[in-house]
């Protein structure tokens, strides 16, 4: 292993060992406020039909400030569309979805998304921008200063661990995790308070996954988003999530910390740690890097 | 060679009848891309107004050049003067493969793009302006370079309504049984066409998006 990859594990190291408040653990809590506060999202009796078909019925979740909430299903389960419900790429049929207290329906939609940060597995970058133009588009329409957009961008390729000179090339010179990494990047432009990752790791090579996913943790730990992650993965769910909310056929079945997750007795979830085979331990130690 | 030499003699008529040619299918590109792109526009996002717009576009292509020339003729101001209504007869025929290729480029920009585009934040006219047109740029240029060269042609049958242009030639050489006449209107209508055809092909390729 070169010396400088060393260096960069033992900084990362460093980084999580030295919160004071809660020593031990991967990850600090310190700085976590009580779940009694307002929910930053949360989902009122939602559903969502479309045509014949109930995509989404009585949907209940309350996700809380600085967490990561996994929805974990398989394809259909309703799991994007309850995503997209946040930021109004869909619309309810019933119920309602409150973003800081508020019905989402009641915000400006433009306000309401560029409040929120959104990334997709296919990245979605624009072809004919530059990466740099990719990732200050949202400060730009917000009618930043032109220095303040370069200098937040640099910062921001730093936060991905991409080198400055990225910042020139188009998205086709890029690879797959490069690409995803600038899709991070470019929803926290604008800082945020909320994330919503559809699937973001879902189309890169293990390697590049695993990596992400770290990298994802340690960012989490500096920036303390309220984050709602859409996955079918199992390992991914337990590595990020704080809470993980299991769905199936539309419907939410359980919400469980990962810990309690390999122990549960729902069948739903004992099926899926079944699926999934061993070793699921060392990934439920949220934060394991 | 004979169509030289006359072409050569007659240069002072043969340029004047390329420009007014020019003029026919400069403006009527021109009216065409001001309906066509726009019409192009809202058909991608309205798609119940897509059939029927297509099939319009459709039928006017279907119906021969000389009898729309014919049909346009006892419409007032209109048929006041042939040009006026050649263009519009040339606006028409150009509009089918502009309004088609601003659709297809639209509809073609990758749906994760605007869907991550939507996300952020970006208003309709933001993604249509910064994302949409950019990107289907190019489609729609080389939708503009099948107009112009299918203008080019048609415009030659406009010298049947007195409309001028290069076919007044072609048409004088029909009357005469004069090759070299026909020849003198052409070939430089079929150079028109080349170097339209090349010259938007370039920018078409200029403005690619990578």
């Amino acid at each position: 292993m070169p010396t400088s990859e060393l260096r960069a594990y033992a900084t990362i190291w460093q980084r999580i060992t030295d919160c004071a408040l809660c020593p031990g653990t991967p990850v600090c809590w310190a700085d976590m406020p009580p779940a009694s506060e307002t929910p930053v999202i949360e989902f009122r009796d939602v559903s969502y039909r479309i045509a014949d078909t109930q995509v989404l019925s009585g949907f209940n979740l309350q996700v809380q400030r600085g967490e990561t909430v996994v929805l974990l299903g398989r394809s259909g389960s309703g799991k994007t569309t309850s995503l997209k419900l946040v930021n109004r790429l869909l619309t309810a049929s019933s119920g309602e979805i409150q973003v800081n207290g508020v019905s989402n329906a009641e915000v400006d939609l433009i306000r309401l998304r560029r409040g929120i940060g959104y990334v997709i597995q296919d990245v979605g970058l624009f072809p004919h921008f530059t990466i740099e133009r990719n990732i200050g588009l949202v400060p730009k329409i917000e009618a930043w200063p032109q220095d303040r957009i370069r200098t937040r961008v640099q910062e921001l390729l730093q936060m991905v661990a991409l080198a400055p000179e990225i910042g020139l090339r188009y998205p086709h010179q890029l690879s797959g995790g490069q690409r995803q990494r600038v899709g991070v990047a470019r929803a926290l432009a604008a800082d945020p308070e909320i994330l919503l990752m559809d699937e973001p790791f879902g189309a890169l090579d293990p390697l590049t996954r695993d990596e992400l996913q770290r990298e994802f943790l340690l960012l989490q730990q500096r920036l303390h988003k309220t984050v709602l992650f859409v996955t079918h993965d199992l390992r991914e769910a337990l590595r990020l999530g704080s809470r993980i909310a299991l769905m199936e056929a539309g419907r939410l079945v359980t919400v469980l910390a990962p810990g309690e997750f390999l122990g549960s007795t729902d069948p739903l979830a004992s099926a899926y740690v079944r699926a999934f085979g061993g070793d699921l331990e060392s990934a439920a130690k949220r934060g394991a890097l | 060679m004979n169509v030289f030499r006359f072409i050569l003699q007659n240069h002072d008529q043969v340029l004047e009848l390329t420009l007014e040619h020019l003029r026919l299918v400069g403006l009527s590109t021109l009216f065409a891309m001001l309906i066509g792109i726009p019409l192009g526009i809202l058909i991608a996002h309205r798609p119940r107004f897509n059939k029927p717009v297509l099939a319009s576009a459709n039928i006017i292509q279907t119906i021969p050049s000389l009898a729309l020339f014919g049909f346009l003729l006892p419409v007032p101001w209109l048929g006041d003067r042939a040009d006026r209504l050649a263009i519009l007869a040339l606006t028409l025929y150009a509009l089918l493969p502009i309004i088609r290729n601003t659709y297809t480029g639209i509809r073609g920009v990758d749906p994760a793009v605007m869907e991550a585009g939507r996300g952020m934040g970006l208003t309709e006219s933001q993604l249509l302006f910064q994302v949409q047109l950019p990107l289907a740029v190019s489609v729609i240029l080389s939708g503009v370079r099948v107009a112009v060269v299918i203008s080019v042609g048609l415009a030659t049958i406009a010298a049947a309504i007195g409309a001028g242009g290069l076919g007044e030639f072609i048409f004088r050489g029909l009357a005469m049984v004069d090759d070299r006449v026909i020849l003198a209107g052409a070939i430089p209508a079929a150079l028109m066409a080349l170097l339209a055809d090349f010259s938007v092909g370039w920018l078409e390729r200029r403005l690619q998006p990578q």
